[in-house]
Formats: structure tokens, C-alpha cells, sequence
């Protein structure tokens, strides 16, 4: 079963660590294209402010705060987490880490890993 | 409460893969931290959303995690003191040889139902929507807002 998954970006084995309290771990859509993967998580109520994005070594780690709601209304029903979002990847050596793109859209974070050159499908064009 | 439960479309995946995804859905749901396990349920409640309900002096205010939703995809209806958000999360087109290697969001339709608790001036019912949240606002009726009674003294 293994065979069939991508292993170039996987999820990290321990991946409620450092997680001082308990947090969400955000729904992910990972798609390949030829130069690049794109890695879309769901953080509904984060916006660019409470996102951080951190790379150590091959290690990305997506954190995701909501910013504190109307504090006036009162809550008289609670399906939501308070609790924030946090997911930890590790990325295959060929993803050129330092072209790495992030984008926040309607809750949405998009982030583009590219492949390093060496690895896009090349045509050899055969001479004489 | 109603709960609508759908159908999550599985068109680019082979049965392996939904295989391995149940496996890692089963994997998440025994390693989260106990709070997060009414979260996680929505394995078998894909794609319905997420709600919270609050209320002040002159409204109720329900919040909704639509994510990546286009504001003309959402619709908001309000008949008989229920409140139905429903929509369709369309896929994006990414381009041609793009292949997936991990599909955990939800595409397709989605509908949720629920019964406000108080009566709701139904023709002043605002929505917005920001970072992935739909706000519905419902001004409460004069009869469903507090009223402070004198006691008379006779």
C-alpha cells in the first residue's frame, strides 16, 4: 500500500509535537504537477496574521491562529474548535526549499514547492 | 438539528487510495488529543459545516468554517424559523498533467439545517463572509428580546 503513496511530501510521524495545547490538525490537498507541488491546507478564521510557515532543514511546520471573535455576543452553541491549527511535513530533499511560495486565500493557505531543477522531466534532444 | 450527510466524489482515486486515506482518517482519530475527537467524527460527516451560534441583546449571530468557498457559491435561506446554509465547493482547475497525492478536502454540494431558538425579523437577515467564515447575522424580533417588567407597588 505504501508503493501507491507519494513519498515526497508526507506527513510527519509525530505530529502533535510541540503542541502545548491540543490543536487541529488541518484538512491538507496535496497535487503534482511537472515543476512543482502544491500543498493546500483548510485553516477557516485564519487570516495572514495569525499564519506562520516554518521550514527547519526539511521540516515544515504550517501553524494557523484564529484572531479572537466578537467577545460581546455570548456563545450558546459550540461546534468549532478554539484550539489552532497546526500540521507538520517532512519534504523530500528534491523540493527546492528556498523557492517555497505561501499564500492565504478565504482561509485557505496555498503553498507552491517547487522541484529542483534536477528533477523536472527533461527532453534530451539527440544530436548528429 | 438536522445534519445532511454527502456523498464526497472520489473521481481521480483508485480504491488503494481511499484505502490508505481511511487508514490515515483511523491513524488521526486515535492520535488526536481527546478535545479533538467531535472534530474528527466529520470523517462521517464530510463536507457539512462547521457551526457556532451566539447571541447578543439584539441579534443571533451564526458563524459557519466554509473554507475556500467563492461568496456566490454559498447560499443562505431562511423559511420558517430555519436557517439552511448550503452550497457547492467546486474543484479548481489546476492545470493539465497535475496529479493528486493527498485529497482530505471536500468538493461537491454540502446543505446544513437548523431551527433558531428565538424568532428572527427575517427580512433583515445579513451574511458576510471573510477568511473562510460565514457570518449570518439575525436581528431578533421585538417579542424575543429581553424585556425589563416593573414591579408595581400597589
Amino acid at each position: 500500500m505504501n508503493a501507491i503513496a507519494k513519498p515526497e511530501v508526507r506527513e510527519a510521524n509525530n505530529r502533535t509535537q510541540a503542541c502545548e495545547r491540543a490543536c487541529l490538525i488541518p484538512r491538507v490537498n496535496i497535487t503534482e504537477t511537472k515543476d512543482a507541488y502544491l500543498l493546500e491546507a483548510e485553516m477557516p478564521g485564519v487570516n495572514k496574521n495569525g499564519l506562520e510557515v516554518l521550514l527547519e532543514g526539511n521540516e515544515l511546520t504550517l501553524v494557523g491562529r484564529r484572531q479572537s471573535e466578537n467577545v460581546e455576543a455570548q456563545l450558546i452553541y459550540r461546534e468549532s474548535s478554539p484550539t489552532d491549527f497546526r500540521r507538520v511535513f517532512v519534504l523530500d530533499p528534491t523540493i527546492d526549499t528556498g523557492k517555497i511560495k505561501a499564500e492565504m486565500e478565504n482561509g485557505v493557505l496555498t503553498l507552491s514547492l517547487p522541484k529542483a531543477e534536477k528533477v523536472r522531466p527533461r527532453k534530451i534532444t539527440i544530436s548528429g | 438539528m438536522n445534519l445532511v450527510r454527502f456523498h464526497r466524489p472520489d473521481l481521480w482515486r483508485s480504491p488503494f487510495d481511499q484505502l490508505t486515506n481511511l487508514r490515515e482518517e483511523i491513524n488521526r482519530l486515535l492520535e488526536s488529543p481527546l478535545g479533538d475527537l467531535d472534530r474528527d467524527f466529520e470523517f462521517f460527516n464530510v463536507g457539512s459545516p462547521v457551526l457556532d451560534l451566539y447571541e447578543d441583546k439584539d441579534n443571533l449571530i451564526v458563524r459557519a468554517e466554509l473554507p475556500g468557498m467563492k461568496k456566490e457559491d454559498i447560499d443562505v435561506s431562511l423559511h420558517d424559523g430555519t436557517l439552511t446554509i448550503s452550497g457547492e465547493r467546486k474543484v479548481e482547475k489546476r492545470g493539465e498533467d497535475v496529479e493528486p497525492s493527498r485529497s482530505e478536502r471536500f468538493f461537491g454540494r454540502f446543505q446544513r439545517t437548523f431551527t433558531l431558538p428565538k424568532s428572527v425579523e427575517f427580512n433583515k437577515v445579513t451574511a458576510t463572509y471573510k477568511d473562510g467564515i460565514l457570518t449570518v447575522t439575525l436581528p431578533k424580533t421585538e417579542d424575543s428580546k429581553p424585556k425589563q417588567i416593573e414591579v408595581k407597588v400597589s
